[in-house]
C-alpha cells in the first residue's frame, strides 16, 4: 500500500462522511434536499458555488488547453467575470420570483413565468441532456487524476466507482447541504493545490514565471496570441466563446438552481461581487500547462499535462494529495449535477408531464432513486465512451445557453410571450446542435453556440412581437 | 401575475448607473480583444494579451462594488430592491 492510495482513500472517505453527516439533523423534504430550505448565508452560497465552478476541468481541462492550443484558453478565465457580472442583475430577481411562488428549479421557473407545464417539460430535457455529458466529464476526469496519481495503484474505473458509491450517498442523504459541506474540504484542497504547483513549477524549472513566458516566446512564437497553436480558434471565435460561456454559466440548471439556496437576493448580490476572485487561480493553473509544454513536449493527450508534470516533478506523497483534490474536485461538482438532474426528472418530467397529482414526498422518493439512474448512466458513458474532455462541456454549453433569453426577457420585459420563447429555444437548441455534429464549430469563426444564441434571441423577441399582445400571459415577475 | 396591467417597471438610476459599470468587463475583456492581441510588452513577467486579460479580470469584483454601492446609494426606498 503506498502513500498516495492512502491519502486519496482517506480524503473521498473523510469527505463523503462529512457530506452524509451535514444533513443527519434535517429533516428532509423536497425543500430541504433541493435548495437547503432557502436559509445559506453568504459563507455557504460562496463555498456551493465555488465548488460548482472548479470543476476537473479545471485542473485538467485548462492546463490541456494551455498545454496543446495556448491562448485560446484564455477564455476561461475571461468567462468567469462575465458571468458573474451578468449574475449580479440576474440571480438576486431569480432568487425574489423563486422565493415568491416556492420554486425549486429552473423548469419550476419556466412554468410559472410562462404558464406551461408543456415548456417545463422541454426545458427540463434540454436541462438533463446537457447534464449527462458534464456529469460523465467528471467522472473520466476522476478516474484520470486518482489513477495517475496514485502511480497506477488504483485503476480507473475502480475509482471512478467508488466515487460513484460514496456521492451517491451523501447527495442521497444530504441533498444540496451535503454538497455544500463537502465544499469546504474541496475548496481548501484544490486552492492549496493549485497555489503550490502553479507558482512552484515554472520556478522550479525556469527560475520564474516571467522567465518561463519568456522562454515559451522564443520557442513557439505564436503559442500565446490569437489564435494560439489552433487553426481555428482566432479572436473571434475567443470573444464569442466567452460571451457564450459567460451567459450561460447561470444557465445550468444546477447553477440555477442554487441561488434559490440564498437565504436572500441580497445574499447572492454580495456573493456575485466576490465571486471573480476566484477566477485568479486559474492563471496559476495555466502556467502549469505552459511550464508543461516546453519541459515535457509531445504530450499525446494534452489533458494529462498538470498531473504528469506533477507526477515528474513533485514526490509520490505529494501525488497523494493532488490526487485526493482532484477526487474531491470531481465529487463535489458531480454531486450537484446529479442532484439537479434528478430533481428535474422527478419533478419537472415526472410530475409536470405525466402526474399532477403525486405529492411532495413522491416526488423527493423519486429524486433519490433518479439519482442512482442518472449516476448509473453517466458512469457507463464514462466506462465505454470516454470523450476528450472540453468537447463535451462545450456541446452543453451550447444547449444550456439556449435558455438565457427566455429566463432574461422572463424577468425584464413585459412583451415575450410563451410562443417566442418555444421558437426561440427550439430553434436555437436545434440549430446549435445542426452546426456542432456537422463540425461547422467554428461558423465563419465564430462559437456555433453564440450563432444559435442570437438566432434565438431573434427569434423569441420576433415571435412575441406578432403573437400578439392578448390573450397569453404577460405577466412581470421581478 | 403580479402587477396590474400596464403598469411598466421604470428602470430606477442605481441600477442604469451600475447596469454602465456592469458594461465595463464586457468591454475590456471581450470588445477590446482584437486591439490587445499582442505578446509585447511582456508586464510584470505575463505577456500583453495574457496580462490584460487578468487585469480585467481583477477589476471585476471592484467594478461589481462599485455597481453595488450605486444600487444602494441610488435605489433607497424606491421598494425595488427589497424582498
Amino acid at each position: 500500500m503506498n502513500v498516495a492510495l492512502l491519502i486519496i482513500l482517506a480524503t473521498i472517505v473523510f469527505s463523503a462522511a462529512v457530506g452524509i453527516f451535514a444533513g443527519h439533523k434535517v429533516k428532509m423534504n423536497l425543500e430541504n434536499w433541493t435548495v437547503g430550505g432557502r436559509r445559506f448565508g453568504v459563507v455557504l452560497i460562496w463555498l456551493l458555488m465555488a465548488g460548482e465552478i472548479y470543476t476537473t476541468f479545471t485542473f485538467l481541462g485548462a492546463s490541456g488547453w494551455a498545454y496543446s492550443r495556448g491562448a485560446p484558453t484564455f477564455y476561461i478565465l475571461i468567462y468567469g467575470a462575465l458571468a458573474y457580472t451578468a449574475s449580479f442583475f440576474i440571480l438576486p430577481a431569480v432568487w425574489k420570483v423563486g422565493k415568491r411562488f416556492g420554486l425549486h428549479t429552473q423548469p419550476d421557473f419556466f412554468i410559472k413565468r410562462y404558464e406551461s407545464r408543456s415548456l417545463g417539460v422541454m426545458v427540463a430535457v434540454i436541462g438533463v441532456v446537457s447534464i449527462i455529458p458534464y456529469l460523465q466529464l467528471q467522472l473520466t476526469g476522476l478516474g484520470f487524476i486518482v489513477e495517475v496519481s496514485s502511480n497506477g495503484a488504483i485503476r480507473s474505473n475502480v475509482a471512478i466507482l467508488l466515487a460513484f458509491v460514496l456521492t451517491c450517498a451523501f447527495v442521497f442523504t444530504s441533498g444540496i447541504r451535503g454538497t455544500a459541506w463537502v465544499s469546504v474540504i474541496k475548496d481548501v484542497l484544490m486552492i492549496a493545490a493549485v497555489g503550490v504547483v502553479g507558482i512552484g513549477v515554472p520556478r522550479l524549472f525556469f527560475g520564474s514565471h516571467g522567465k518561463m513566458f519568456r522562454a515559451l516566446v522564443e520557442a513557439h512564437p505564436g503559442h500565446l496570441v490569437f489564435p494560439g497553436a489552433t487553426p481555428n480558434l482566432d479572436v473571434l471565435w475567443v470573444m464569442t466563446t466567452a460571451l457564450l460561456t459567460g451567459l450561460g454559466f447561470y444557465m445550468w440548471p444546477h447553477v440555477f438552481g442554487s441561488a434559490f439556496s440564498a437565504k436572500s437576493a441580497e445574499t447572492i448580490k454580495k456573493n456575485a461581487v466576490i465571486m471573480p476572485f476566484y477566477q485568479i487561480p486559474i492563471l496559476l493553473v495555466f502556467m502549469v500547462g505552459f511550464t508543461a509544454l516546453q519541459v515535457m513536449p509531445g504530450l499525446k493527450n494534452g489533458d494529462l499535462a498538470f498531473l504528469e508534470l506533477v507526477h515528474k516533478t513533485y514526490p509520490a506523497w505529494f501525488m497523494g494529495f493532488i490526487g485526493a483534490a482532484g477526487a474531491v474536485t470531481a465529487m463535489v461538482p458531480a454531486s450537484v449535477l446529479v442532484l439537479f438532474a434528478s430533481t428535474l426528472l422527478a419533478k419537472n418530467v415526472y410530475q409536470t408531464g405525466f402526474s399532477p397529482r403525486a405529492g411532495e414526498q413522491t416526488v423527493l422518493r423519486l429524486s433519490r432513486i433518479m439519482v442512482l439512474v442518472i449516476m448509473g448512466f453517466a458512469l457507463l458513458f464514462a466506462f465505454y465512451l470516454p470523450n476528450a474532455l472540453v468537447n463535451l462541456l462545450l456541446i452543453g454549453y451550447d444547449g444550456v445557453t439556449q435558455f438565457f433569453p427566455g429566463v432574461v426577457l422572463g424577468l425584464f420585459w413585459r412583451g415575450v410571450r410563451r410562443s417566442g420563447v418555444i421558437w426561440g429555444l427550439t430553434t436555437g437548441f436545434v440549430l446549435a446542435a445542426v452546426l456542432v455534429f456537422s463540425k461547422h464549430d467554428p461558423f465563419l469563426g465564430m462559437n456555433a453556440g453564440f450563432v444559435a444564441l442570437v438566432v434565438n434571441a431573434a427569434v423569441t423577441v420576433a415571435v412575441s412581437r406578432f403573437s400578439g399582445a392578448k390573450a397569453e400571459n404577460s405577466g412581470q415577475m421581478a | 401575475m403580479g402587477d396590474a396591467p400596464g403598469k411598466e417597471v421604470l428602470m430606477p438610476k442605481g441600477t442604469k448607473i451600475a447596469l454602465g459599470f456592469a458594461l465595463i468587463p464586457f468591454f475590456m475583456l471581450v470588445l477590446a480583444l482584437p486591439f490587445v492581441n499582442r505578446i509585447r510588452p511582456f508586464i510584470f513577467g505575463l505577456p500583453f494579451l495574457l496580462f490584460w486579460i487578468v487585469l480585467w479580470v481583477f477589476l471585476t469584483p471592484f467594478i461589481l462594488m462599485a455597481a453595488y454601492w450605486a444600487e444602494n446609494r441610488f435605489n433607497r426606498k424606491s421598494g425595488q430592491d427589497k424582498s
